[in-house]
């Protein structure tokens, strides 16, 4: 199996909205790639399609040629746009608690990289700002070795100076051969550490395209041809 | 070093063209170990297949050489090195004689103010 993600027609339907329409997409394993697109353009469609949370009008979304549900689960790391976390809880806690859920989740990672971002675990989340609870929630979904990350916004609340930190974060803890699918608007920060590109708008796909071919094709950075094809 | 790279070119082969500097100048010395694909990914913030691709290039070009086991090592050949330099070196004299002919200086007057300018500088 070469694809760790797949889509063959894939269709949602939203009453009153046409969120993806049909989508075929193929997504290799070893990569890090972005999933551009405008507010409203289909990305956290896909990525909740992916993880199961809802299900497809027609057509198939594969991870590793399986259909979503508990296999499926166990070698995908998600990070939702919205935190799902408790937050009476302090980060000890709901690191023993992501422990105990999931089998490839490494504690020892975990504190490491919380100590790196200077994120004290006796916390508890109420008590912790928007970037710094980003900031956690990111090194949990990092921790796991999965085979698949799929990250919905995980730069939109952090600083520039934390954003490129948490970048680095990405790029040398996942897994060898682990695909990342990283959704974003902020293309200017994400673009160097990506392989691939995949705009998409009003739930079609529009280009699909290594950074270092659209650089050498267009002369201009990914974040400049974006700002091109979905002018307002 | 930081890494210096552009918005608006492949970054694959900025990579080439900054690591061929760290070799030339001698912070990668002949001969010695370069670090993990990707630790340099890491250091330079860029993707690690990018920079694997940038430092397949390099050995191509035969500055590199991988051994199975133990990593990647700069050449020990100091000769390929500096033909390396030299060939840099070209390219910036090249280009700051087309600078200076298209501010209206002759060859004459450029290496006479080169070396006006680099008399002063001392």
């Amino acid at each position: 199996m070469e694809n760790i993600l797949e889509c063959q027609n894939l269709v949602k339907f939203f009453p009153g909205c046409l969120a993806l329409n049909s989508v075929n997409l193929a997504v290799p394993k070893g990569r890090i790639v972005g999933l551009l697109g405008p507010n409203g353009s289909g990305k956290s469609t896909m990525i909740k399609l992916a993880n199961g949370l809802i299900t497809p009008t027609s057509g198939k979304i594969l991870i590793n040629g399986m259909e979503p549900g508990i296999e499926t689960k166990k070698i995908v790391s998600y990070l939702p746009e919205r935190t799902y976390l408790n937050d009476w809880m302090n980060v000890n806690n709901i690191i023993d608690f992501f422990g105990d859920f999931y089998q490839d989740f490494n504690k020892q990672k975990a504190y490491d990289m919380l100590r790196r971002l200077g994120v004290d675990p006796a916390l508890r989340l109420k008590t912790m700002s928007k970037g710094t609870k980003e900031k956690v929630q990111l090194i949990l979904v990092m921790s796991r070795e999965a085979e698949l990350y799929l990250l919905d916004e995980p730069i939109g609340g952090v600083d520039p100076a934390a954003r490129d930190y948490i970048l680095d974060t990405i790029i040398s803890n996942y897994s060898e051969n682990a695909t990342i699918l990283i959704s974003t608007h902020l293309i200017a920060d994400v673009e160097k550490v990506l392989d691939e590109v995949i705009f998409i708008n009003q739930g079609n796909i529009v280009l699909v395209s290594t950074v270092d071919d659209i650089r050498e094709k267009e002369n201009k950075s990914v974040d400049a041809l974006f700002r091109e094809v979905f002018k307002c | 070093m930081a890494w210096n790279l552009k918005s608006d070119r492949p970054i694959y082969s900025q990579l080439v063209e900054q690591i061929e500097l760290l070799i030339v100048s001698g912070i990668y010395p002949a001969g010695s170990k370069l670090p993990s694909v990707r630790d340099m990914a890491g250091e330079a913030s860029v993707n690690p297949n990018t920079m694997q691709r940038a430092l397949a290039q390099l050995e191509n070009d035969g500055l590199l050489y991988s051994q199975r086991t133990s990593g990647r090592f700069v050449t020990e050949d100091v000769e390929s090195i500096m033909k390396t330099k030299n060939s840099l070196a070209q390219g910036l004299i090249k280009e700051f004689i087309e600078n200076m002919s298209n501010l209206g200086y002759d060859r004459q007057q450029t290496i006479s103010l080169l070396e006006r300018t680099a008399e002063e500088e001392k």
